[in-house]
């Protein structure tokens, strides 16, 4: 009687504990989340040194010297990245909290880019153009765009790979980039 | 004599499949490639061993995405630096973390991934070759007692057998 009750309890059990475990994973999707973001192994480290020629013409080459002494966000970004779009009116609320924002033009045409930003703005400080996408593999870019936030001594302290949305910004940025300013 | 021929027919095909199947699925165009076959044969061994981070489930050298492209031509221009293998991936992996690797380390934290496997295959073995020589005992152990079940059973088929008989005298 009792080895027959273990074989009837016994997948019943395994199913519960699936089910539970699965419904955990689920949640942490909804909480943002997602199995397929590769963890930033960039993360409190300083950033990678470049020197790139800018997108506007007659300015000089934007350097990662420049990173230090100011908080920071690079934003990586492309005139053929749809998501770029999505985050782009935001970037301009991340300037006016007093960020230095310095965007990576990833694998451009630089006219294009230039097209892009007459047309949606140009919230940027300065426009580095990664043309060949070097200086994209030394921040481990994989899919734009993608956000690092910088502090004064030039250490990465946050990535966001995909589009930041006006909660990332309010809940999550803009608190850090408060911390990292005091 | 015409079955072997038709064995001798299929084993060609299955082969010929095999050699076709190995042949394509490779993504590296001849401009990528470098002209010392030597380091080229080195950057495909590496390459196989890299994970497409577009892709995630294909390896830099079967991958056709723009990013594995400039990757590929990391791992060459990493060589003619003067990097050995290890050198190259370590460069990358220090971007893009272990994930790049379609091979994990084994460290602390994939202890279960590497030993999770053999671990769960033991116990099914354990657990599949417990159950058999206990049936196997059950049935041949001559010295067991009948259970009541089995004995209520004998008894309907002895009754059965007694109540033919009177019938039939």
């Amino acid at each position: 009687m009792s080895k027959r009750r273990l074989t009837t309890f016994l997948p019943v059990a395994i199913f519960v504990v699936l089910v539970g475990f699965l419904a955990y994973r689920l949640e942490l999707i909804n909480q943002g989340n997602m199995p397929n973001m590769i963890p930033s192994v960039m993360i409190n480290r300083p950033v990678p040194t470049f020197a790139l020629p800018s997108l506007i013409q007659g300015r000089p080459d934007v350097v990662s010297k420049e990173l230090i002494g100011h908080v920071t966000l690079i934003d990586v970004f492309a005139s053929w990245c749809v998501p770029c779009r999505i985050e782009h009116p935001y970037l301009a609320d991340i300037k006016k909290a007093g960020i230095f924002l310095v965007g990576i033009n990833y694998k451009d045409q630089p006219e294009q880019a230039k097209a892009w930003l007459t047309k949606l703005g140009n919230p940027y400080d300065e426009i580095a153009s990664d043309y060949d996408g070097r200086v994209g593999i030394d921040f481990g870019v994989y899919g734009v765009p993608e956000s690092y936030l910088i502090d004064k001594q030039g250490v990465i302290r946050f990535k966001q790979t995909g589009p930041l949305t006006p909660e990332d910004i309010d809940h999550t940025l803009l608190p850090l980039a408060r911390e990292l300013n005091k | 004599m015409k079955s072997s021929w038709i064995h001798i027919f299929i084993l060609l095909l299955f082969l010929l499949s095999m050699f076709m199947l190995s042949g394509d699925g490779y993504a590296v165009q001849p401009s990528e490639m470098l002209g010392n076959p030597q380091l080229e044969a080195r950057a495909r061994n590496i390459s196989e061993d890299l994970r497409c981070l577009v892709c995630q489930n294909q390896s830099i050298d079967d991958s056709d995405a723009d990013l594995a492209h400039d990757l590929r031509l990391l791992v060459r221009q990493r060589l003619l630096a003067g990097d050995s293998n290890e050198q190259v991936k370590q460069y990358l992996v220090s971007r893009y973390g272990d994930y790049v690797l379609l091979n994990p380390p084994f460290k602390a934290s994939t202890v279960v991934l590497w030993l999770g496997p053999p671990f769960f295959f033991l116990a099914a073995l354990f657990i599949v070759s417990v159950f058999y020589r206990r049936r196997h005992q059950a049935d041949t152990d001559p010295s067991r007692p009948l259970s009541s079940e089995e004995q209520q059973r004998l008894a309907k088929v002895l009754d059965a057998q007694e109540s033919n008989k009177g019938n039939s005298q």
